[in-house]
């Protein structure tokens, strides 16, 4: 204020208060509108997620606390924690982990290994590596049900082309419980190939190029090039890859459905959680068991994706 | 993986190595580097081409299965070769199995959840990148956190839900857990974080209003992961499995292609007429591979390489 100039700052201020406050106003009104606007952007999408994701999350518990019965009529009695803790210990739940344990022990590591070697020989630059590239990723897009009829015709324990081969499928997959979870998982480890490709052909592609020169004029062999140099490397995508599988995996169930159904003698050897959800929503109707079994499920994602970010995490760590 | 199942052994013609001039070295270095050149060619090859059969080995079966006569399929050894094509399991599956209907199923639900995905992400994504509001992060929080949240442990509520709304067995409820992706609405707003700050004032000064921004500027710029979010979300919801099958209890009119094979799979139809099916239901994702592979490989790799 000591200043010569503030005086006739003041003066300047006073002759022009009401247009600053108009403008200012208007501002806050172009605001007021602005955040109207962006809420009524996000409405759709916030309407969707409100109703069919937060809602049924929430309420799933509930539904877990009560033993509802098959009719919109039945009565719906309060059980509190106990249904879940009766139903992660039932036979019928621990068989259906265990099946779900090992077709994920089997279909994502497999499906990880092959994209990954298929990504390593179609990186190369050769010729027709681009036609390679394009048959590699197309299992990504096929569907279960194509898989599931496709190989269910290979498997036919009559004319299947497997019998041809030698290898004996007879009764046929729907009545060999000892090997019919390992078939599936198989399945399920094509189908995920085209998408373990996928992304490890675009995570070779940003690999440092000179890494892998250099271990090569080092004399290093392809085998150990691939195991020392490659797959270090490449463990962020492989990881990835994991996860993203893992989660894809505890959600898949179309083959089983199409291949095995839910009434011959195999069902309970591969009745995996989706499976066994489902089968409690559309046959059994009961829908308290069946969120409890979901939860249980969900607590398995949910180690998952944080063992994801403990790993990415030690990653960052690393390459700093 | 190019493997070196004979890695130390030399080339031939090297046991004289001492004798050797500083010329003869250098040839024999050279032809060294072409023997190991050709030989790691060759397991590359070899790799390739056993991949290829891996994953090509199915849809020969597909096809070859598809136009077998029914008597063929039962033969044992299998036939290799459809020696009479019978083209009639394509026309059967249409007209004797209903899976026309089907198929126009499938492409409508694809359509509408296609369609409202880039409608619901475009918006959100716009409002997130653009529009400053109050509880913004909170509510990018709130979008992630769906991304978190599996299906599975949605569905038993939801097939409730959709049965109190009375839309079981229509498209409404078949389409309707779909409409929004918190997926997509985080891949279009990385899009337009890309969007210089300083095109937008430039575009604000000239009159532009917020939508016409979005539709004249954003939305262009943006294209190619637009086209992407689509190929991704018209692979889901075409391959979609659970809710249709959920849905399609209620109302068997409803069947998508991929609940219409199954069914096929488990009814008198013969393994020709079902594969016939799968072929069809599969045209449009060959399609979707060849033409937008670029796009689809953006939208896979969208978490997966930073």
């Amino acid at each position: 204020m000591t200043t010569p100039a503030a005086p006739t700052r003041v003066v300047a201020d006073a002759a022009t208060t009401t247009a600053a406050q108009r403008r200012r106003m208007s501002r806050r009104v172009s605001r007021t509108k602005e955040a109207g606007l962006a809420y009524l952007m996000l409405l759709p999408a916030l309407a969707v997620f409100g109703v069919f994701t937060f809602f049924p999350f929430i309420e799933n518990f509930d539904l877990a606390a009560h033993t509802k019965g098959p009719y919109p009529s039945s009565p719906n009695p309060y059980v509190g924690t106990s249904q879940f803790f009766d139903v992660i210990r039932s036979s019928a739940f621990l068989d259906s982990l265990r099946s779900t344990a090992i077709f994920v022990a089997i279909a994502v590591p497999l499906g990880l290994f092959l994209g990954l070697a298929l990504a390593v020989f179609a990186n190369q630059k050769l010729r027709g590596t681009a036609f390679f590239q394009i048959v590699f990723s197309s299992t990504a897009i096929t569907s279960v049900a194509v898989a599931a009829v496709v190989f269910e015709t290979i498997l036919d324990p009559r004319s299947g082309l497997m019998q041809w081969l030698g290898v004996h499928t007879a009764p046929g997959i729907q009545l060999s419980p000892g090997w019919a979870l390992y078939a599936i998982a198989g399945i399920s480890a094509w189908q995920f190939m085209g998408f373990s490709f996928i992304i490890m052909i675009a995570g070779l592609q940003s690999l440092p190029e000179e890494v892998i020169e250099a271990a090569r004029m080092d004399g290093a062999g392809s085998w150990r090039v691939f195991w020392r140099v490659i797959v270090p490397l490449m463990s962020p995508t492989i990881f990835f890859g994991g996860v993203v599988g893992t989660i894809v995996a505890l959600q898949s169930f179309g083959a089983i459905d199409i291949i095995i159904g839910n009434t011959n003698t195999t069902f309970t050897h591969t009745n995996v959680l989706i499976n066994y959800i489902y089968d409690l929503i559309v046959y059994n109707r009961q829908f308290g068991v069946a969120a409890c079994v979901a939860i249980a499920l969900f607590l398995i994602t949910l180690l998952v994706t944080v063992a994801q970010f403990r790993v990415l995490e030690k990653r960052v760590h690393y390459a700093n | 993986m190019p493997t070196e199942l004979v890695a130390t052994r030399e080339p031939p013609g090297t046991s004289a190595a001492e004798l050797e001039s500083p010329e003869d070295r250098a040839g024999r270095l050279r032809r060294a580097r072409a023997w190991r050149r050709r030989r790691s060619k060759f397991w590359t090859y070899a790799g390739l081409i056993a991949g290829a059969v891996i994953v090509l080995f199915p849809v020969y079966v597909l096809v070859v299965d598809s136009l077998l006569q029914p008597l063929q399929l039962l033969h044992d050894p299998p036939a290799f070769l459809p020696t009479h094509p019978a083209y009639h399991n394509f026309s059967d599956a249409i007209t004797k199995y209903g899976f026309g209907h089907d198929l126009f199923n499938s492409a409508v639900q694809t359509g509408i959840i296609v369609g409202a995905q880039l409608v619901t992400s475009v918006l959100a994504a716009y409002a997130f990148v653009f529009l400053r509001f109050p509880l913004r992060r909170t509510l990018f929080l709130v979008v992630l956190g769906t991304i978190m949240i599996p299906f599975e442990i949605t569905v038993a509520v939801n097939t409730t839900t959709v049965v109190d709304l009375n839309w079981e067995g229509t498209f409404l409820g078949l389409t309707a857990p779909f409409l929004a992706t918190g997926f997509g609405i985080f891949l279009i707003r990385q899009a337009f974080l890309q969007i210089p700050k300083d095109l937008r004032e430039a575009a604000l000064i000239d009159g532009y209003g917020p939508m016409r921004f979005l539709w004249r500027i954003a939305i262009p710029l943006a294209r190619p992961v637009l086209a992407a979010l689509a190929v991704f979300s018209f692979l889901g919801a075409w391959n979609q499995y659970l809710w249709p099958a959920i849905q399609a209890n209620y109302n068997p009119g409803l069947k998508t292609a991929t609940i219409g094979i199954a069914s096929l799979a488990q009814s008198s139809a013969t393994a020709g007429t079902y594969l016939a099916a799968s072929i069809m239901s599969l045209a449009p994702l060959v399609l979707l591979l060849i033409f937008f592979r670029k796009n689809l490989i953006r939208s896979l790799t969208a978490g997966a390489v930073k």
